[in-house]
């Protein structure tokens, strides 16, 4: 009986040059339905993503419907500086990662590491950004369940920078009370998406070095391209939260 | 003439396969590092065997604090940590991964035709979550354990407990992620990796259950996860988000849990109604009745069960009109199953029937899964739902479905499926016995409570009044004789492994492409991937098969 | 009867009452539940009747050793419609009927007497509206149609009466509410079928269904004193509820004369009945339930007020059928607009104009 389990590194020079394990199997017949397939994966992973993220989305739809005002004057507490700073990145980043999904297709390794290397960067410029952001919030207790406090939304003037640029009202106190879940979910949904942009930008830091030792450039770029499909989700999320978190009713200012 | 259709080898000379996937390599790391779908689904049965006795051990405690109407066998805290954790452990870790993770991995590539599943080192990952899930559990019981009841109720779990709520969410959170993969795995390999002839209809109604468990399983489960979190978020920092004080809404997560949660039953039930149809169509010599119908019941019944979730809320101040529309959906996810009954049913019609083991579990399961499922619809509309809901009518439902269901099923299955999966037959008489001594004993433990439901007896009670106690105690010994039920098989299939007659490749005659090869299987399932040009279920076929006397094992 | 003994007679009654498969039946509506029970019954036991003679003659007729080849069918469309339309009609009928006694059960009249029931871990407090208190129990005629108001103070609840065929769940931060009417005298069980913590089985207690005239007996014993209505006066003073909502043209906040029950406008343009749920929302969350006309200043109470409080000033309002004695607490609390120079900050306005004060918009701060 021969022996067809998995094959090591003596491999037919065919399809299989990818490098793999010992135990992995060549369980798939080509080339082409290995990309298929795992390309599917990546989409079918991509829609969990999706309803993952639905479930905040559902609550932030619901709370926003019930207290309006609340999450006006939160809204209004983030900077939209920084907020349009971190699209500008994310949206950069996208288009980095996707010249580097480019690249690999066209073998240019040195192109690749570029690319992947300023996606990185521009990784961490959004995670940096939003420290700046979350360090403003803690300073203000807006922190649900950390000393929280309703004191700027009671009495708008005390917040001067806010209020010059918003002139809100003062809320009566129970539907200021209710700015804390507008925060809370502002920290779900930005703080989930935080998390996924660290996966992701771990990922990458793996990636340059795969790539440095020419792991993409061979033509088989399955892992590159699947990566790409993530970054742009990721990056996507951010461009539904951007709007629903940062530009409630900014109109007129 | 025989009343039995298994077909030995000669055993004075057959052996077992020296060569299979469980010879091939040898090693603690073969086993941990690998990618072969076969192993990792022996990985996933020894783990879920575990698990499945540490929650039967917790229902016996269960049903023996509740031998007496006061609360005097444990503390009433111990008492609802250990109906929490018999829920957590039941569902999460047996219920939910049983036939998929052990019999879904094992066999679906090897019924499409193919070498592995796509992602095989997912499918190790799966496993690896799920041991991980399986460990925080142990750890939660272990330092003290979790009283929220398996449903996790918000602000209950949030403010008012102070016990393992975290390192539990953690561990539904971590094996939710095992089950999304494992979902993830199968419909991107029943997509893209059938053999060339493999149709969607020709697959085997096994498969089609678990691409439509498989749906639910990745669309379901992240909201589940997503639940958990706010939970935790909640629980940790008081965020608010389900504090009425602070503006936010426990019903929102009663929504959010229940969305997953209802589809995560029929999850559990749609790869055991898998089984069953390959058992029926093979111990009944003919092809499945309706094919086309039992294909398309099992996406209606996962597709359906998406839109019904709220029938876990009626009681909970929901809008009236809301209920009409949840029970009217509902009504309708419960058509499919009556479909499947009534086609499984005329499958024995002019069929030629034999009563082993595996066929035994699968009448089981007819019979009450349907006595399950129409309590279902009791509880489904929403008038008698009111007087119904949160009393033992609903534990009666729910373990007629699952243990008189699934669980049966799973063992059906595991019969069925030994021979190809150890090379080696099981002992048929006392399986039979087995199968016999579990209908009773569930019969026995679940059918009181019913009644006892109806008389109005809550559910996670510890103490109740002394009119029940005759009907409790009905319950606990039929528990006893379903434990002896359970634990027959894990001893004669223990024994199987070393003393069970060589099956050879087709002990049951059956046409499924995992009976084409040898058992066990090679690593790599076949020498050659097969050309299909028959439908699932082609008993002539296999009868010019034998004339030809092919057989394909190896060494 | 006459060929029974009656010792065995008696032994029968003594067996099918203590082996009962269904609780007692004490609620009007509970011989309608039943009813549509016994029918899913009939039909759950002709379809698994149905099922199980086929799978048990067709096992018997087509066993190996009487039928030893199969026939291939592969189906048969006739059937599938047959097995699909009759299952689903039966279930449709079902839904129904179903829908009919639900919403019955969960659409008070609007003559019901109303009790308020608080949940907490666990114990059960209802709350007549004379005043009466109960911890566990629940005192109630028969022949008149009950109300209860139900709201929990800690984690979910759920108020079961199997007698009645009744079961509400009692929810932090609103509401919910359920009617029966009793026809049986008796005691029957109550319980907590909620999941609720530690002592959840303990959440136990008795509904005592009286005739109406013991009904009225047991008031009379069992009164202490202040019924929740006076309760709420007392409150509606304390809290200086009648500051603003005093009846006069020139009061910052409606009038809540005869508002119960009443349509009202919102400043947000929704119409609603000012019903409990509505006061409860409207003492707690005020900015979000401003009746039109009238700016949102009025403070929340949300953490200085219990359920209980809640309760007695829903129930004030509700009997409240003319400012008389708001006019009079006023008096006696040196609350007169006249002599509030200095309590309520820039929203106080000296008594002028006929019209309700309708506040523009500047920037009225809160009390806290």
């Amino acid at each position: 009986m021969s022996d067809s389990t998995a094959i090591v590194n003596g491999a037919p020079a065919d399809a299989h040059e990818h490098p793999h394990p010992p135990y992995q199997r060549h369980h798939f017949e080509s080339m082409g339905q290995q990309v298929d397939a795992t390309s599917f994966a990546m989409w079918l992973f991509l829609l969990t993503e999706v309803m993952f993220f639905g479930g905040l989305f559902t609550a932030y739809l619901i709370y926003r419907n019930w207290y309006y005002p609340a999450f006006v004057v939160g809204s209004h507490q983030l900077d939209i500086f920084w907020g349009t700073a971190n699209t500008a990145v994310l949206i950069t980043s996208s288009f980095t990662m996707a010249m580097g999904v480019w690249s690999a297709e066209m073998r240019r390794k040195g192109l690749l590491v570029f690319f992947l290397v300023m996606t990185f960067l521009l990784g961490l410029a959004f995670l940096g950004i939003k420290t700046i952001e979350y360090g403003e919030k803690i300073e203000k207790h807006h922190v649900p369940g950390f000393h929280y406090s309703v004191q700027s939304f009671v009495d708008s003037r005390s917040d001067k920078e806010v209020f010059e640029k918003y002139h809100d009202k003062s809320l009566p106190l129970d539907m200021a009370r209710h700015t804390e879940v507008y925060f809370s979910l502002y920290f779900a949904m930005t703080g989930m998406h935080a998390l996924h942009m660290i996966i992701g930008i771990a990922i990458l830091a793996f990636m340059i070095v795969r790539a440095r030792a020419g792991a993409y450039t061979t033509g088989h770029i399955t892992f590159v391209e699947n990566f790409g499909l993530y970054w742009h989700f990721v990056d996507i999320i951010w461009i539904f939260l951007f709007p629903l978190l940062y530009l409630i009713s900014r109109h007129g200012y | 003439m025989s009343t039995t259709i298994v077909s030995l080898p000669d055993q004075s000379t057959a052996r077992v396969p020296k060569t299979n996937f469980l010879t091939k390599e040898n090693g603690l790391l073969s086993w941990l590092l690998t990618g072969d779908h076969k192993r990792i689904a022996t990985l996933y049965l020894i783990s879920i065997t575990f698990f499945f006795f540490i929650g039967g051990a917790l229902a016996g405690l269960i049903r023996l604090e509740l031998l007496t109407p006061q609360s005097d066998l444990m503390a009433t805290d111990t008492y609802n940590k250990v109906f929490t954790m018999h829920g957590v452990v039941m569902i999460f870790l047996f219920l939910v991964p049983s036939v998929p993770a052990t019999l879904g991995n094992f066999l679906i590539p090897i019924m499409i035709g193919a070498k592995d599943l796509a992602l095989p080192k997912i499918n190790l990952l799966s496993w690896y979550l799920y041991v991980v899930g399986g460990i925080l559990v142990l750890y939660t019981m272990i330092t003290g354990g979790v009283d929220t009841g398996w449903t996790f109720t918000v602000p209950l779990s949030t403010h008012y407990l102070n016990t393992n709520v975290l390192s539990t969410g953690l561990a539904v959170f971590v094996a939710g992620f095992s089950s999304i993969f494992t979902g993830l795995n199968f419909i991107v390999t029943i997509h893209k990796m059938r053999a060339p002839g493999m149709t969607w209809f020709r697959l085997p109604l096994f498969v089609w259950a678990h691409y439509a468990a498989s749906i639910l399983m990745v669309l379901g489960t992240p909201v589940l996860a997503i639940a958990i979190v706010l939970v935790a978020l909640e629980r940790t920092t008081g965020i608010g988000v389900f504090d009425p004080a602070k503006g936010g809404d426990p019903i929102l997560f009663q929504h959010l849990f229940w969305f997953y949660s209802h589809p995560a039953v029929y999850i559990m039930i749609l790869p055991g109604m898998g089984v069953i149809s390959e058992v029926v169509s093979t111990f009944a010599r003919k092809r499945v009745f309706g094919y086309t119908a039992v294909a398309f019941s099992s996406v209606a019944i996962a597709v359906f069960g998406f839109f019904v979730w709220e029938h876990h809320m009626f009681i909970m101040g929901v809008s009236n009109y809301s209920t009409l529309v949840f029970s009217l959906l509902t009504m309708l996810v419960a058509v499919p199953s009556a479909i499947k009954i009534f086609n499984w049913t005329f499958t024995l019609y002019k069929g030629s029937i034999t009563f082993e083991t595996p066929m035994l579990y699968a009448f089981g399961f007819m019979g009450l899964f349907t006595i399950g499922g129409l309590t279902g619809v009791f509880l489904g509309t929403t008038g008698t739902d009111i007087h119904l809901t949160e009393t033992y009518f609903i534990v009666a439902h729910f373990h007629f479905v699952m243990v008189g269901g699934m669980l049966m099923a799973f063992l059906a299955g595991i019969h069925f499926w030994w021979p190809k999966w150890t090379g080696r037959m099981y002992p048929e008489k006392i399986s039979q016995l087995a199968a016999l001594v579990t209908f009773i004993g569930f019969n026995f433990t679940f059918f009181p409570q019913f009644i006892v439901g109806t008389l109005g007896m809550p559910r996670r009670y510890a103490a109740y009044p002394a009119e029940f106690q005759i009907l409790n105690v009905f319950s606990t010994a039929g528990a006893t004789i379903l434990g002896v039920g359970y634990l027959l098989p894990l001893l004669y299939l223990a024994w199987s492994l070393k003393y069970g007659e060589v099956a050879g490749n087709n002990p049951w005659q059956a046409t499924g492409l995992e009976w084409q090869i040898q058992s066990p299987p090679l690593t790599e399932n076949f020498v050659e991937i097969p050309v299909v040009d028959r439908d699932a279920y082609d008993y002539e076929w296999l009868e010019r098969q034998k004339e030809k006397e092919v057989t394909t094992s190896v060494g | 009867m006459n060929h029974i003994s009656d010792v065995i007679w008696k032994f029968l009654v003594k067996w099918l009452t203590n082996f009962a498969l269904f609780p007692p039946e004490a609620s009007k509506i509970a011989p309608q539940m039943d009813a549509l029970y016994f029918f899913m019954v009939l039909v759950s036991l002709i379809g698994l009747t149905v099922v199980v003679l086929l799978i048990t003659s067709f096992s018997v007729l087509y066993r190996k050793r009487r039928h030893p080849v199969a026939v291939q069918i592969e189906g048969s469309t006739l059937l599938e419609a047959t097995w699909t339309i009759i299952p689903l009609g039966l279930f449709l009928v079902m839904f129904v009927w179903g829908a009919i006694v639900y919403f019955r059960i969960y659409t008070p009249p609007a003559n019901a007497m109303n009790i308020y029931v608080v949940g907490k871990q666990w114990m059960w407090k209802a709350e007549h509206p004379g005043g009466q208190h109960e911890i566990n129990s629940l005192h109630i005629p028969t022949g008149r149609p009950i109300q209860l108001t139900l709201i929990s103070q800690d984690v979910f609840h759920s108020f079961s009466i199997p007698a009645f065929r009744v079961k509400r769940e009692a929810i932090p931060g609103r509401y919910t509410s359920v009617w029966f009417e009793p026809t049986t005298p008796g005691t029957y069980h109550l319980f907590c079928t909620q999941y609720c913590g530690t002592n959840h089985s303990a959440m136990i207690g008795e509904i005592v269904v009286l005739s109406p005239d013991d009904y009225k007996k047991w008031l009379a014993d069992s009164t202490s004193g202040m019924s929740l209505a006076q309760n709420g006066e007392r409150l509606f003073a304390t809290l200086s509820c009648n500051a603003c909502h005093n009846g006069r043209p020139d009061s910052r906040g409606p009038s809540l004369a005869n508002v119960f029950g009443s349509k009202l406008t919102l400043t947000n343009g929704s119409a609603v009945t000012a019903d409990e749920a509505f006061l409860r929302q409207a003492i707690l969350n005020p900015s979000e339930h401003v009746t039109q006309g009238y700016s949102p200043i009025m403070p929340t109470y949300q953490g200085q007020i219990s359920e209980d409080g809640v309760i007695a000033l829903v129930e004030y309002i509700k009997n409240l059928n003319s400012n008389y004695r708001v006019e009079q607490t006023l008096n006696t609390t040196n609350l007169l607009p006249e002599s509030e120079g200095k309590a309520s900050g820039a929203a106080a306005r000296p008594a002028t104009a006929t019209p309700p004060a309708k506040a523009p918009q500047g920037q009225g701060t809160v009390k806290q």
